[in-house]
């Protein structure tokens, strides 16, 4: 197969923000080129994608729609943001949520983390995730064979500290 | 004086409006919006230990006072990810 790699890799563009609600796809690299390279002071970039699985507690899923309050869920973001900067001091962060109708295999959120070493890298990316479902006011309905539902997950409180050293311990394990 | 309430997902389904316009005594606080609404849609009763509540898009506690205005968001428990 013949790819043209400049007609179909997405570049980095200034209206393209570090954190973001989306309903267009969710590009990883674009992420990551979003970061920068702090000239070349960086040592990892880990990533992680969060996909649309085609079956949850026993149903097969056929899609899903997300949904955000928006304003609230960029706040959120920033402030994921800057607890990463409290914990892993110099790690920088980019993350993007999609909202609207998701196909099986489809990405709902991207996160990217560059830092020093890879080490912080690796953790603050999977606490970044694990915040984003403590405390994100973002919410999806699961459509499956035979009907649907709203998934609940957690009561989102951003200064419940139990919430947050979860979501460190789960990082550093 | 009035209020603009915000309903998201199962809330909003049950409300069957994603957004309403309440009036409220002085001093009245997220709580008593939440009890009025509660009151008119007696499904949001079960979430009453598990929502999370937002004035004008920064979250806020349930004795939050509100003011002539304010956007008040109701969120049953987040799914994102």
């Amino acid at each position: 197969m013949t790819r043209c790699p400049d007609a179909q890799t997405p570049r980095y563009t200034e209206d393209m923000p570090l954190l973001a609600i989306r309903s267009a796809p969710l590009e990883l690299n674009a992420l990551i080129a979003g970061l920068g390279d702090r000239g070349g002071a960086d040592g990892a970039v880990v990533t992680f994608l969060g996909l649309v699985r085609n079956h949850n507690a026993g149903r097969r899923v056929q899609y899903l729609e997300y949904e955000a309050f928006e304003p609230l869920a960029l706040k959120t973001f920033a402030r994921i943001a800057g607890e990463l900067q409290e914990r892993w001091p110099g790690a920088r962060l980019a993350l993007h949520h999609r909202i609207g109708r998701l196909e099986v295999g489809e990405a709902s959120v991207a996160i990217a983390v560059a830092s020093a070493h890879r080490a912080e890298a690796y953790a603050a990316c999977r606490y970044v995730i694990e915040r984003v479902k403590q405390i994100a006011p973002i919410w999806k309905r699961e459509f499956f064979e035979g009907g649907d539902v709203w998934i609940e997950g957690a009561t989102a409180d951003p200064d419940d500290t139990r919430a947050r050293a979860e979501a460190e311990r789960a990082a550093c394990a | 004086m009035r209020v603009t309430v915000r309903l998201f997902a199962r809330l909003r389904d049950i409300a069957g409006a994603a957004e309403l316009t309440r009036d409220i005594a002085q001093g009245a606080t997220i709580g008593s919006v939440w009890r009025q609404l509660a009151g008119e849609y007696p499904e949001l009763g079960r979430y009453e230990r598990s929502i999370s509540s937002a004035v004008n898009a920064d979250y806020a506690r349930m004795d939050q006072v509100l003011s002539e205005g304010d956007e008040v968001a109701f969120l049953p428990p987040v799914s994102g990810g």
